[in-house]
């Protein structure tokens, strides 16, 4: 029994792992969706996070706790010098700018001397552990369960619905939109710096426009009513792939079917049951 | 408690509100009528925030409010419905409530995260809270029920409490009684009796003349943006200017006097 434990955890780990990073991905995502702004940027906050924290182990030999907080403050600071202007504004403005963000982003990457160009970052140091992913994805699903019923939870809920009449009830509401964004920026970049210190590696490629599709999808599938959605969405479109392996070509192809079908029949999401009608 | 000073609102070329001026006196119910497209909702509109006057001063509680972004304005003391109901519908009536005290709360994130006693007596004491207002509409049985589950002038009646939970010193009203039948809008009108009775100055917009004869001490009368009357229901009932903007103007009358 231990010893299918042990080649178990030495087959899968990585990808044990990759579900933990993409649950917070999912996250980070659905706080800014839970007051109604979609936020394109994730994949880049996760690069900027990831490339932060693996230059500041690798080359100032930082411990890991403070390159990952600062692999997560920077993104942060990154979304609040963007979100403080498109924000005000109701509406796409938010997609757009994120969209175009994402493109800077890479290019930036790819041409960098520091970022290690189209090459990217090689040996970043291990330094992730199961702990910290079960801590930091444990923190995170605490927080949302007390945002839910708190007075921030209600005001992003109010937003969502109506931002209008959010406002007239004295709610701040680009304050609030802005807050998600900054905090949705800090999750992705603390994803980035774990993703890095255990796949050792950094390239421009992974934090491109088809990742911040892939994590919106995460939210789509599961469902954005709670954030037990995104994090179920995340999880399935993870392991799907590796469930399917034994498909061999046509693996891709039956992801693509399973994704059609729940967003033709649950349009809300796997996790589209009633929410019910109040806290108790 | 409320005065406007030649207020002037221009939609491109168009003058809705042409420099407006009036005062809603503390304490009273305030009628605001006039003919479809008078300027009305706009005077609600720009008097909350949502819209900037193009030209005009906004005094609110002796302070000066004009331009003021919406959220601060409602902080001063202000809140207001909507004409086209604008209720959270995928909330609970509750939590409706509890959407209009944001303000009330003080709580910080700290206090949320690790769920403070702080936290936790704030919530309670806020939810007795918005129980009783939600009484005070007589909506507390359904406070656990969606807001979509409603009928039109229940979703009213919350609406009209949700602004009271802003704890509000002056409260507009847009049009509260509109799709109500004659019981619920009798009904209505106590209920605002008695909101009013507990020292909320309102200012209210509404076609339905029985309920405002019934219900407001003084009326103001918009036509084509410019204040034309301003009274007791009974003065301005007989004001022969009101009279023809709700009636028309006699054509037979014009033409001989034209000849």
């Amino acid at each position: 029994m231990s010893e299918f434990l042990i080649a178990f955890w030495q087959t899968y780990n990585t990808l044990l792992f990759t579900v933990f990073v993409h649950g917070m991905l999912a996250l980070s995502i659905y706080i800014t969706l839970a007051c109604g702004q979609l936020s394109l940027g994730n994949a880049a906050f996760m690069g900027i996070g990831a490339y932060t924290a693996a230059l500041l182990t690798m080359k100032m030999q930082v411990p890991f706790a403070l390159a990952l907080a600062a692999g997560g403050l920077l993104p942060a600071a990154v979304a609040l010098a963007i979100g403080i202007p498109t924000l005000r504004l109701s509406g796409v403005y938010l997609a757009m700018a994120t969209l175009g963000f994402g493109e800077v982003v890479r290019v930036v990457f790819l041409n960098l001397a520091i970022t290690g160009g189209s090459l990217g970052l090689n040996g970043v140091p291990l330094k992730t552990e199961f702990w910290h992913l079960l801590f930091i994805l444990g923190g995170l699903i605490y927080f949302f369960v007390k945002l839910k019923n708190s007075r921030f939870g209600r005001a992003l809920e109010a937003i969502n619905e109506d931002e209008i009449a959010a406002a007239v009830l004295g709610i701040r509401t680009t304050f609030f939109k802005v807050g998600a964004f900054v905090v949705g920026a800090f999750i992705a970049g603390i994803a980035g710096g774990l993703n890095a210190h255990f796949t050792f590696f950094v390239s421009p490629r992974e934090y491109g426009f088809e990742f911040a599709v892939d994590i919106l999808t995460f939210a789509i599938l599961g469902g954005t009513g709670t954030f037990w959605g995104p994090l179920l969405g995340s999880t399935i479109l993870t392991l799907l792939p590796e469930l399917l392996r034994f498909l061999g070509p046509y693996r891709l192809a039956l992801n693509g079917l399973i994704l059609l079908l729940v967003v033709l029949y649950l349009p809300n999401g796997i996790v589209s049951f009633k929410r019910k009608g109040g806290p108790s | 408690m409320l005065k406007l000073e030649n207020i002037v609102k221009d939609f491109g070329g168009l003058r809705v509100l042409d420099r407006l001026s009036l005062e809603v006196p503390e304490g009273t119910i305030f009628g605001l009528i006039g003919p479809n497209g008078a300027g009305k909702t706009t005077v609600f509109n720009i008097v909350s925030g949502l819209s900037r006057p193009s030209a005009g001063r906004i005094i609110l509680d002796g302070a000066e409010i004009t331009n003021l972004p919406p959220a601060a304005i409602a902080a001063r003391g202000l809140a207001r419905t909507f004409q086209n109901i604008r209720i959270f519908k995928d909330m609970s009536l509750l939590e409706n409530v509890l959407v209009g005290m944001h303000r009330l709360f003080s709580y910080s994130p700290v206090a949320m995260f690790f769920d403070l006693s702080l936290k936790r007596r704030e919530e309670r004491r806020l939810r007795e809270k918005a129980l009783a207002i939600l009484s005070l509409v007589n909506l507390a049985d359904k406070a656990r029920r969606k807001a979509e589950s409603l009928s039109y002038g229940e979703q009213r009646k919350l609406e009209l409490a949700r602004a009271l939970a802003t704890a509000p010193r002056l409260l507009l009203i847009d049009e509260p009684a509109a799709g109500m039948n004659p019981a619920e809008t009798e009904e209505l009108m106590n209920e605002i009796l008695q909101i009013n009775r507990q020292g909320y100055t309102i200012c209210l917009i509404e076609h339905d003349m029985k309920f405002v004869m019934g219900l407001c001490g003084q009326v103001a009368v918009l036509n084509f943006g410019e204040l034309i009357a301003t009274g007791t229901p009974e003065e301005v009932k007989q004001n022969a200017l009101v009279i023809e903007a709700y009636l028309g103007r006699d054509e037979e009358l014009d033409l001989n006097r034209d000849l």
